[in-house]
């Protein structure tokens, strides 16, 4: 029982780390911090399912379609709101706050389209839905599939920041952007760039997050606090960080909801969120100085 | 003779429900109460360009505890109740979070209304083993809508005081520079967490003050996020940092919005979020400070004319 909680946990753990990682490049790069990010999730999870009900397309390839057009619909959004917004703030407390209240508005955007075209009910479909025997515990065959891809994902994009020579550009504006320009770096196409593959990283994680999870269209709020307590957790612009905070949080919250109660899943959340404010608020990971 | 305007103001209004309809004096209780709301969270957020998102969580608080506590005590100490509970509140999370740089604050505050929702969901059915609760209690419409006038009437003079005392002072150069502020031998934290925690009170009272109109509360109706969305939106329309800035966002927004879901209530929630786009876009300090710029370019031209 305990061992098959901890395993449950650490699948859903994975699709946080997932989820994170996006939010995190988002932030940590082009210093948005982007309210509207679970919307983004939950539309890649609708797109998911529309393709498998309607077209019978394996989620698998789905996610080379929804992928794309999560990158190409951030793009848009950084290029269209977002960068007019950073070319006219002062100072990145201006940018934060602003960039918070547009975000605040996508959200509602995002969300309304999604109540007008699928509804305000739980939506869910059956994908690789069998058990599989894992050292003497079942566990459905698509929570592992989801498991693997957050892996698949997570040293991808590990292996493009260290070992690309665009990897280490971004890893430079995160680091320092008042200096990236005097080694050659445009700042402005940077942070767009890490800002629309935080968003196709977002549509990744709806796709994955649809084939074990049912969601609703306003279930994007819960997507985005637990993103950014990960991220936080995790220290911001820290990959590594982030693995191991969303693993953490999809252990904690499975025991808590397998062995207290399922309606306390949040507020367990909330409790991990509230003691690394309190003790370290530059993350279980961060370095300490601000 | 300064006070007789306000004075004269208020009488003026609270003679409305010797005069008008039912559906008339709605949406007055309605407007109040948003302009109280966007009153309050102006309150900290102007100055402190802290952005609160937890208004609704304050705001359930205060609608649930009335309903809870309407039937055992007197209406007047359900009140005060409520704001003991909302006060304690916003203390806990201001201590968690108002020391720490301004984007934790924000985070915290916009998880916190779902989080009270799914505690007080999980109290109701685990505990008392019912999801909603009657509120019966004999207070008419205009005595809600006199309550939400007195209410908004004190939050504008507690303001117009703390923009005046010294501790408004304090906050502003808080918000302008934080290191200023501690070199000025300012109290940070306590300074934010004062104001967080009175207009934290203020929206808690604005919540059970309404509470009786609803007749059934269910966590899902009294912890709405919208309203936390409604009440920033006013608020920065009008200018967060003006003392009639938020009421005047207020007034026109809220018959607004009163129109488009009576009218589109499928794509309310797509028009909102534009709009509130269009604001932070066009209006970065709201219609008055807009209104200035323009009335000063404008005496410029005809100077130099």
């Amino acid at each position: 029982m305990l061992f098959s909680a901890i395993l449950t946990g650490l699948v859903l753990g994975g699709t946080y780390a997932l989820i994170a990682m996006g939010l995190t490049l988002q932030y940590g790069v082009a210093r948005i911090m982007n309210l509207a990010y679970g919307d983004l999730i939950i539309a890649g999870s609708f797109g998911a399912m529309l393709l498998f009900t309607a077209a019978g397309i394996n989620p698998l390839i789905a996610l080379f379609i929804v992928v794309p057009l999560g990158f190409a619909l951030s793009w848009l959004v950084y290029a269209l709101m977002l960068q007019p917004l950073a070319r006219r703030s002062p100072n990145r407390d201006r940018l934060e706050g602003d960039s918070i209240l547009a975000t605040f508005g996508l959200l509602f955007v995002i969300q309304g389209v999604a109540l007008v075209l699928f509804g305000a009910n739980y939506q869910s479909y059956s994908f690789l839905a069998v058990p599989i025997d894992v050292l003497g515990t079942t566990i459905a065959a698509n929570r592992l599939l989801a498991f693997a891809l957050a892996v698949l994902f997570g040293v991808g994009l590990w292996l493009l920041l260290t070992r690309t020579r665009f990897g280490t550009v971004i890893r430079a504006v995160a680091a320092n952007p008042g200096s990236a320009p005097l080694v050659g770096i445009n700042v402005d196409h940077v942070a767009r760039l890490a800002f629309a593959l935080g968003g196709g990283l977002a549509a990744a994680g709806g796709v994955v997050v649809s084939m074990y999870l049912t969601f609703s269209a306003t279930m994007g709020v819960i997507f985005t606090m637990k993103a950014l307590i990960v991220v936080i957790m995790g220290g911001v612009g820290n990959l590594l960080g982030a693995l191991a905070a969303g693993l953490i949080l999809g252990v904690v919250e499975t025991l808590v909801s397998s062995f207290i109660d399922p309606g306390l899943t949040l507020a367990a959340t909330y409790l991990i969120f509230l003691a690394v404010l309190v003790v370290r608020p530059q993350g279980l990971f961060g370095k300490a100085a601000r | 003779m300064k006070l007789l305007t306000p004075l004269v103001a208020l009488a003026a209004l609270a003679a409305v429900p010797f005069f008008v309809g039912a559906y008339p004096l709605g949406l007055g209780i309605g407007i109040l109460g948003y302009a109280t709301l966007a009153t309050a969270w102006a309150l900290f957020s102007g100055p402190t360009r802290y952005i609160s998102l937890a208004t609704v969580a304050f705001f359930g608080i205060g609608a649930y505890t009335v309903a809870v506590l309407a039937d055992l005590m007197p209406y007047p100490l359900v009140l005060l109740c409520a704001a003991l509970i909302g006060l304690v509140v916003a203390v806990l999370v201001g201590l968690a979070t108002l020391r720490l740089a301004g984007i934790y604050f924000v985070i915290f505050t916009f998880g916190l209304a779902e989080l009270v929702r799914q505690l007080v969901t999980y109290y109701e059915v685990n505990v008392t083993r019912t999801l909603g609760r009657y509120v019966f209690l004999p207070i008419g419409p205009e005595h809600i809508y006199w309550q939400l006038l007195g209410l908004l009437a004190v939050t504008l003079a507690l303001a117009f005081w703390i923009s005046r005392a010294k501790i408004g002072l304090a906050l502003r150069v808080i918000g302008d520079d934080p290191v200023v502020a501690s070199h000025l031998g300012i109290g940070i934290t306590r300074t934010k967490l004062a104001l967080f925690s009175l207009s934290a009170v203020v929206m808690t009272l604005a919540g059970a003050i309404q509470a009786p109109r609803w007749t059934y509360i269910e966590p899902s109706i009294v912890f709405n996020p919208t309203v936390s969305f409604l009440t920033v939106i006013m608020a920065l329309l009008g200018g967060p940092n003006r003392l009639f800035g938020p009421l005047l966002g207020a007034v026109p927004l809220f018959l607004l919005f009163e129109w488009l879901s009576a009218n589109f209530p499928n794509h309310y929630s797509i028009i909102l979020g534009l709009l509130f786009i269009a604001i932070v876009f066009l209006l970065p300090n709201g219609v008055l400070a807009a209104a200035d710029k323009f009335a000063a370019r404008f005496k410029n031209k005809e100077a130099s004319a």
